[in-house]
This record gives structure tokens, sequence and C-alpha cells, in this order.
């Protein structure tokens, strides 16, 4: 493995997610600030999940063999239900902040609901991202030789894609989620809920990569398309932004020049 | 510790004054005279002590002239809500650059983390059979360290009182000679042969002696503000990477805990020493110190140039860093008047003065003790990097918290405890708990 690899993986991983970042989040400061309080709360609910995990394991005593992979993928399974479960903590908190904000501004824009949403779907992706794969590209730095052992020579490829494929979920379920909790409209939660829940099925039939990745880009297109149009987008929107015929847009971009 | 500042147009006094306080465009009265300056040391935020009557007058006018004279109050506080956004984020970026210095260089350069020895402050050695006699051991040096950070801040408190300001002086430049010239000859020494490059002597000694010299005239001096807060950044680097390496495993962690208990302590209590320390410059009306605070401050200018009469004859005490990084001596002082050239003269955009004076100052030593937090997840165990991350995370949101009661108490306060207790939690717990399921995740491929 080498450089070439290392910088590789790392832009696929991350750069969507970085380039996110830079245009639209860098330059204001009450979006830094929430998307790091979203990455804490997502690290917070792993903190929980793996507490989960590692009371079940010492419960059965550590024993080895296929009780240890059920044991993982229950623990993978209740990690999913707790980072949902903080998520609308998050969205709670995220409320009566608004509610603040509103009350202590009455002139001043606070971040809508629909921005928020973003931003903690974005916190939420990257602080995922970057705890599943950063281990694995620094290891990759180094010397070694991937698949000598007869598994995948596509290892780092695959985690970078599907390191990708995560983040961008997770702002899509974000977009959704929030929007469902502020419509009261419960069934969006449960369908993110399941489709994480299928997401990270999907992985546990993980040397089979096809498979797994492209239903996942295909789960990802979706819940593009559904947070899109949940987002307020519309298909007319989408063509006239394309065309660079957007009025609004343009003349937005160039008032805040 | 973590002030915030603010200068008035009219006195052109930089004063603290907290980002929550208004955007008063008439600047208050208050602000001016002595406030200047009492910053306190590093690891308590402060915020600028007034007399009582003071106060009061100061709160009315703070209520009254926000922006815009005569606005309600909840005009001033929304202002002062988006100042405190843009605050916190000028925090953000200083704290994450000095550790992201420590932990790449702990990461390449293996001279911090191999043991050569302990500091006197520690004597006791860690290389114990028994875990009861390390952890013995680990907590007598934490006393000895605490008592040896006590015993100079009172010591600089007595000094300060007695007003021998020659003799503080002359132990804060002697601190920062140490620190910019012994301590960078060393670092950039390990660089160099981490990665093989040869240099000669003669470029070495130019490239050190114009980093030292610079580094001097613009932490004590003038300078560009950009400058000197690299500058400071570099040195609270410098200094963090010898605490990781001299500090034994467990001392480190219960000395920091023990140094947020004392942070508390030391700013809350009425008897604190640095509580004492600003209220004695206060008194005074003079400014504590020139460097070993961090300004956030944006540049401003104008009023600052006239300022001066009180800054200039106050006294600039430099904090001796190598007493403490930890701080409790530190003082900062608003040091806009010296730091920042004038440039325009006249009075142009008074408006936009307000703007830029409010600013956050944060004391070197919760730099320093929130690098080696991270410094040392970085060093220690399987060089994990996920509890790295987690702890920066936990160190940001514990920032965040502290402005936050900041902003709702307004009074001085320790930046280290919050973040330092969010740290260690999050350090012990991700090392033990969520490493052991990530990496078994990580190895099946497995994603949640």
């Amino acid at each position: 493995m080498t450089a070439a690899v290392f910088f590789g993986c790392a832009f696929i991983a991350f750069g969507p997610a970085l380039a996110l970042y830079i245009f639209t989040i860098a330059t204001e400061p009450l979006r830094v600030i929430f998307l790091i309080i979203g990455a804490f709360f997502w690290l917070v609910s792993l903190l929980f999940s793996s507490l989960f995990w590692f009371m079940a394991r010492t419960i059965t005593d550590n024993k080895d063999g296929p009780i240890q992979k059920y044991l993982l993928i229950l623990g993978a399974l209740v990690s999913v239900l707790i980072q949902e479960m903080f998520r609308f903590v998050y969205y709670k908190l995220l409320k009566k902040a608004s509610e603040g904000l509103k009350s202590i501004n009455p002139d001043e824009t606070a971040p809508s609901m629909r921005l928020l949403a973003y931003v903690s779907g974005l916190g939420f992706g990257i602080m995922s991202g970057v705890f599943a794969f950063v281990n694995t590209l620094s290891d990759s730095l180094g010397p070694g030789t991937v698949g000598i052992h007869g598994d995948s020579p596509q290892f780092f490829l695959n985690s970078a894609f599907m390191t990708l494929v995560i983040i961008l979920l997770h702002v899509f379920w974000g977009i959704i989620f929030f929007d469902g909790c502020e419509k009261k409209k419960w069934s969006a939660l449960l369908v993110v809920l399941l489709s994480h829940l299928l997401v990270s099925a999907l992985t546990f039939i993980s040397p089979h990569y096809g498979i797994n990745l492209v239903s996942t880009y295909i789960i990802m297109v979706l819940m593009g398309i559904w947070a899109f149009f949940v987002a307020g987008g519309s298909c007319r929107s989408l063509k006239l932004c394309l065309l660079c015929q957007d009025k609004d847009f343009l003349l937005f971009n160039q008032r805040s020049r | 510790m973590l002030t915030f500042m603010a200068s008035d147009s009219e006195e052109e006094v930089c004063d603290e004054r907290t980002s929550l306080m208004s955007a008063e465009s008439p600047p208050p009265r208050c602000c001016q005279e002595a406030r200047q300056g009492l910053e306190d040391g590093d690891n308590a935020a402060q915020w600028r002590s007034q007399d009582s009557e003071d106060d009061l007058d100061e709160d009315a006018d703070r209520y009254m002239c926000s922006g815009v004279p005569g606005q309600p109050s909840g005009l001033e506080e929304e202002l002062t809500l988006k100042y405190g956004a843009k605050h916190v984020i000028m925090l953000f970026v200083p704290v994450t650059l000095c550790m992201i210095v420590v932990v790449a260089t702990i990461k390449s350069v293996r001279f911090y983390t191999e043991k050569n020895g302990q500091l006197i402050y520690t004597p006791f050695t860690e290389d114990t059979p028994s875990v009861g006699q390390r952890l013995l051991n680990s907590v007598l040096n934490t006393l000895i360290m605490i008592s040896v950070i006590v015993a100079m801040t009172i010591f600089l408190v007595v000094l300060y009182k007695h007003r021998c300001y020659k003799f503080i002086h002359g132990w804060l430049i002697m601190s920062s000679l140490m620190l910019l010239f012994l301590f960078t000859y060393i670092y950039l020494g390990e660089v160099l042969k981490t990665y093989n490059v040869a240099m000669d002597y003669p470029t070495l000694f130019l490239t050190v002696w114009n980093f030292g010299a610079v580094g001097m005239v613009c932490i004590h001096w003038k300078g560009p503000l950009v400058l000197q807060q690299a500058y400071l950044i570099m040195i609270s680097a410098l200094m963090a990477l010898v605490f990781i390496k001299y500090l034994p495993e467990w001392s480190a962690w219960v000395i920091l805990g023990a140094i947020s208990v004392y942070d508390l302590v030391a700013v809350l209590c009425p008897k604190g020493p640095l509580r004492m320390l600003v209220e004695t410059a206060q008194e005074r009306n003079e400014p504590i110190f020139p460097a070993l605070i961090y300004s956030s401050a944006m540049v401003w200018t104008v009023g600052m140039a006239k300022l001066d009469p009180s800054s200039q004859g106050a006294l600039q005490l430099p904090y001796d860093p190598e007493m403490e990084e930890d701080s409790y001596d530190s003082f900062g002082e608003p040091s806009y008047p010296e730091v920042f050239e004038p440039p325009l003269p006249g009075y142009p955009g008074e408006e936009l003065e307000e703007e830029e004076e409010r600013g956050v100052k944060l004391g070197l030593g919760d730099f320093i003790f929130y690098s080696v937090l991270v410094g040392k997840a970085a060093a220690t165990g399987s060089g994990d990097w996920n509890t790295t991350l987690a702890c920066f995370v936990a160190i940001l949101i514990g920032l965040c918290l502290t402005l936050l009661l900041l902003a709702v108490f307004r009074k001085a306060l320790p930046a280290l405890p919050i973040s330092i207790t969010f740290g260690l939690i999050f350090y012990f717990s991700t090392d033990n708990l969520v490493r052991p399921f990530m990496d078994t995740l990580a190895s099946h491929q497995l994603y949640i």
C-alpha cells in the first residue's frame, strides 16, 4: 500500500463531505457549532452502543465461536437503534434551542429547521465515517500486502466507498427524519430507521462486495431523491438550477458577494 | 481562563467584557479606564471585574446601549448571541491548530513518546511492579506538582502585591527566551532527525535566531495580531510536548484531573490566588500581562492608538511560561494597544469598531492542557485515532459549554474543568469500550 492508496481512499471517502463542509458550513459560525454538537451526539450514541456490546460480551463470558459473531451483529443493530434515538434527542434539543434563539432574536433569522436537519445529518455522517474509516486509512499508509490470506484485495476501496455512502446517507436521513418529526409523520421516522437497519445488515454479507455496495448505493439514491423533495425541491427547480436559470439563486449569490 | 474583551470607541480602551455584553455602540464608559486589562491567568475565564458601583452602572449601560440606544434588552442579547457564535469559532480555530500541531508531532516524531527521565516535579517513578504502588506514586507526583504550582502562584501574587514588577518582568522574559530558543532548537533538531534532513549549523543558527527574535518581539512588544497568535500557539504546543514527554502516564491523567479542580477553586473562590491577582490589578487600574493570553480580537485600531496612556503606563507583566504552563499565574493583558499598529487616523466608522473590538481571550495554560490531553491520547495505547478524535470533539464541546456559561453568568469562569472532564471521560471510555467495538466491526467490515 502506498501514499496513492491513502490519498485516493481518503478523498473518495471524505471528499464530498469536505466539499459540503467548505461550501455550506465553514462560512457560518453557528452552523459549525451545530455540526460539532451533532458529531458529539453521534459519539455519545456510539459510547452507549459499545457499552451495551461490552456488557453483552461480559455476560456471555467472552466465549469464542459463533456466539461472538452473533453478539457483534446484535451489537451493530442495537447501535443503529441507539443512533436514531440520539438523532431524535438532538432534534428535540435543536427545537428548544431554535425556540430560544427566536425569542431572543425576533429580527434575526435563526437557522431554519431544514438547515439544522442538514447540518445535523452531516455532523452525524462525518463522525460516523471518520470513526469507521480513519484507522483503516492510517494502516493503508504503511507497508503491507492486501488480501495475502485470501481476502479481497479491494478491501480499502470497498471501505472507502462504503464510508462515502454512509456519510451521504446520514445527511439524507437527517433531513427526512427532522422533516418527519416536524410534520409528525412518524412513518418517515420508521422508514429511516428501517433503511438504516437494512444498510447495516447488508454489510453483514461482507465478502460479497458487489451486492452489498450496489444495493447500498441504490438506497442512497432513493433516500437522496426523497430528501430532495422533502427539503422543498421540485423537478422544476432542479431543471432551473441545472440550466443556470434559477434567478433567485443567482441573485442571492450576487448579493452575498 | 476565558476572558472577553471589548474596547470602547471613546476611550479606546480595551477592556474585557463578555461578548454577551452588548454590542454597545456607545461603549459604555464602563469600559474604560481601568478596565483594561485585568486578565487573568490562564486558567480562569475572567471577566473584568469591576467595583460594584461600576457594575451597576455598567449593567445599566449595557442594557441600555445595545447597538441602538434605547433598544430593549432583547436586541442586545440577540446581538450578543451573534457575537457569541463568532467568538466560539474564534477560539475553536486556535485550539484546533494547537492540537493538530501536537498530534502531528507525536505521531511522527518518536522523540516525544520515548521515556527519557522525568521532571523534578514528578520524582516518583511509575515503573513499579504493583498497581497500587503505581497509583500511589502518581498521586504523590500530582500532589507535588500541584503544590509547586500553588506555591508559584502565591509567590507571583505576593510579588505583584509588593510591586516587584521588574523581577516578574525579567522572569517572564527569561521563560519566553527559553521556550522560543531552546525548546524550538530541540524540536527542530528532532524533526530534522525524523525526516533525515541535514541542516548545517549556520542555517540552523539563522533560522532559530530569526524565529526566536521575531517571537520575542511579537509576544512582548508589538506585532501583527496573526503573527502573535501563531507564536502563542507554537509555544503552547512546545510546552505541551514537553509535558507529554516528561510526565509519566498515570501521573499525567491524575495531574489533568487535579488541575481542573484547582482551576475551579482558584478562579471561583473569593480567596483564590487568581482572583486576588485580578482584583489587585483592577484596584491599581493596571493591565496585568502581555503575552501568555491568547487574544482573538480582531484588529482594531484607531481608538486603540489613542488609548495609550493607560496601556503604556501599564505594566506588562509577562508571564512565566515555565512556571506555569499550568497557569495559574498567567495573566493576560489586553495588549491590543501594544500589539496592533494603529492603522487609520481619525475616526472612520465608529460603528465598525464595536464589532471588531469584541473578542475573547483564553489563557495559554488552557491551550497547553487541552493539547496535553489530546496528545497523551494520541501517544498512548495502540495508536488509535478514534480515541484522539473523541477527545478532540469532547474538548471542543466543553469549550462551547464554557463559553455558553460565560455568556449566561457573565463572570470569570475557568476554562479547564468542563473540557478536561469531558476529555477524560471520553478518553477512558473510548479507549476501553469503543475501541474494541469499532476494531471488531472494522475487521469484519461491518458498518453501523
